[in-house]
């Protein structure tokens, strides 16, 4: 064969090989949404499941994995934008940065079944709390916090250093640029990652295993504050939905397991695919009103026309 | 004048509160870290101290046992059997990466690449337990056709797992290979070389570091996951007979055994010690991708 011909066919099998794999990605799809048919059903999304017949639905366990996002992103979010702030602005090169970074890599290398054996540890047998879903949360939060850290550092680098010498030449703190002039020039880079690391807690199972429990109290909403059962209290055992699948293909005992688990696998799919929709719709909605702002309004400068 | 004075000491106030929210912040990821480690290693070394295990019986026998009388507890099965499963998905996983990578990044127009590259990201971003699911469904009745038995395999372990590392090797090499300079390329065309062999010859062996850290990381994700493993791999106790027999990983006993056992048993210290053997395991990924990776900067 002759090297042009070796290398059409090489081209030849590249393209095999991107279309197998986007192939298989819409297989995947076709596979979930079919055989979990039926998951957008208002009595499955939010009733109750059963445990020994038919026909039970997925409510708590939706609730209890919103809730525990909604509660890792407070927690991981300033954590990892302060972390971030500090590696990107204040902190000196060198060996205590280097030691730093290497935390970070160790971290986000963890396999997430041992962060949530340290979580069994750490916030359910030292802190006696128990299976809580503020243990899940703090324990998701461990893995979530060095691509946050990662995410909100190169989105401040990415600043251009004309925005800040300009602040910092006008008289401004360090401080005060960051938040005024370096932040909300870094928002679009910094939401849209946020946005996708909210799908990979969503999608996280392991973790909670042995932090947040397999079980969920009946919630009711007129509970009180203190009480197992009021769903907004953060020390009440929560499976989520990815355990939830886990534990009905392991010692599922419901008639409909089989189902359910499919169901429920076509919720996380749709979740995937709105979380990714959602951080792409941002990142252009917001590129567009920090940017696009200036186009909006003709006649303000050179830079409306480069733009 | 006495206005002025206090907003200077307001502004040199917040400037103080804010760097050292952000120092804190950073130094708190530093003790997490070193909490993590002396946590699982203080757990770990258990087995060791209290239990009197030895460090050879616990690391090279293939006897686990917990029941018995003796009890035995040999890691070696689960330590085999995680070795076995990742490095297989590496074997399926890796070409295929590599292949992607080289497609995106000179091959592809740049409609395809902007279709792929949100179908990598969606694959990441499918949750392991769904992944686990899929193979329940698919692969494990279509094994027990094919091979018989019960279709949960190694094999099946294998694939499932694959497929979740695909996406991480393949944005981890595009981005290697995108930092070759054009100019390698262009010299190679210069000398008369067709694509194929300008990309095989000149451009993967430049980015042959950042390549093997994508692989690495690769291998690291198949060590550590662990649901979607368990789910397919069928947790028999014993060293795999072939690749349609089912065995187990570390990571699938700790998913199963650690709510059964009592804390503070032999048992319990066993697998504590396991999640330690995991962790150095991890440990071992990081120092290879530190020296095989490219040297940042310059």
């Amino acid at each position: 064969m002759t090297a042009r011909m070796i290398d059409k066919v090489w081209t030849g099998i590249f393209y095999a090989v991107a279309a197998a794999v986007i192939g298989l990605l819409i297989f995947f799809f076709a596979v979930v949404l079919s055989k979990g048919a039926g998951f957008w059903q208002p009595e499955f999304l939010f009733g109750r499941p059963s445990n020994t017949q038919a026909g039970g639905g997925i409510g708590p366990q939706l609730i209890n994995s919103f809730y525990m996002l909604v509660v890792t992103l407070l927690l991981s979010v300033p954590l990892s934008l302060g972390a971030g702030i500090y590696l990107a602005e204040y902190a000196k090169q060198g060996r205590i940065v280097g030691f730093i970074r290497l935390c970070l890599e160790t971290m986000a290398s963890l396999p997430s079944i041992v962060v949530g054996l340290f979580g069994l540890l750490a916030f359910v047998t030292l802190t006696g709390w128990g299976y809580t879903l503020l243990g899940g949360a703090l324990a998701v939060t461990i893995i979530n916090l060095p691509g946050l850290t990662r995410i909100c550092e190169t989105a401040i680098l990415d600043v251009p250093s004309n925005i800040k010498e300009g602040s910092l030449a006008l008289g401004a703190t360090r401080w005060q640029t960051l938040v005024k002039a370096v932040l909300p020039a870094a928002i679009p880079q910094i939401v849209t990652g946020v946005i996708l690391s909210a799908g990979r807690i969503f999608g996280e199972a392991a973790v909670f295993i042995y932090t947040a429990g397999l079980t969920t109290p009946m919630l009711r909403w007129d509970a009180d504050w203190g009480s197992q059962a009021n769903p907004l209290n953060v020390f009440r055992p929560a499976e989520t939905l990815t355990v939830h699948i886990w534990k009905l293909n392991s010692e599922g005992i419901v008639p409909d397991a089989k189902l359910i688990a499919a169901k429920s696998a076509a919720v996380l799919m749709v979740a995937v695919l709105l979380f990714n929709l959602a951080a792409r719709l941002a990142s252009s909605l917001l590129a567009r009103y920090f940017s696009g702002g200036r186009r909006a309004r003709p006649g303000r400068g050179e830079r409306s026309k480069a733009a | 004048m006495q206005q002025m004075h206090t907003k200077r000491r307001n502004r040199w106030l917040e400037e103080y509160i804010g760097r050292t929210f952000a120092v804190i912040c950073g130094w708190l990821i530093v003790l997490i870290t070193v909490t993590m480690i002396i946590f699982l290693a203080v757990k770990g070394i258990q087995s060791f101290t209290d239990s009197g295990l030895s460090l050879s019986d616990m690391l090279l026998s293939a006897q686990w046992d917990p029941n018995g009388t003796p009890p035995k507890y040999g890691a070696l099965i689960f330590i085999v059997g995680s070795m076995l499963v990742s490095l297989g998905a590496l074997l399926i996983s890796a070409p295929i990466a590599l292949a992607l990578a080289i497609f995106m990044n000179f091959i592809a127009p740049k409609w395809f690449v902007s279709l792929l590259k949100p179908v990598l990201e969606l694959l990441v971003g499918i949750p392991s337990v769904v992944y686990g699911w899929l193979g329940v469904t698919i692969l494990v009745p279509l094994m027990r056709e094919w091979f018989g038995g019960s279709g949960f395999s190694l094999l099946a372990g294998i694939i499932v797992l694959s497929m979740m590392i695909l996406p991480t090797i393949t944005s981890i090499a595009a981005d290697a290979l995108a930092n070759v300079p054009m100019a390698y390329m262009e010299a190679s065309y210069g000398l008369g070389s067709t694509r194929w062999q300008a990309i095989s010859r000149v451009i993967v062996p430049a980015a042959k570091a950042g390549i093997a850290t994508g692989v690495v990381f690769g291998l690291a994700r198949a060590f550590g996951e662990a649901l979607a493993v368990q789910m397919v791999i069928g947790n028999t106790i014993k060293l795999p007979s072939g690749l349609d027999s089912p065995t187990a990983t570390l990571t699938s006993v700790l998913t199963m055994d650690m709510a059964n056992t009592i804390n503070g048993t032999p048992w319990n210290n066993a697998l504590w010690t396991l999640a330690l053997i995991l962790l150095l395991i991890s440990f071992f990924f990081i120092a290879v991708i530190r020296l095989v990776g490219p040297r940042k900067e310059g």
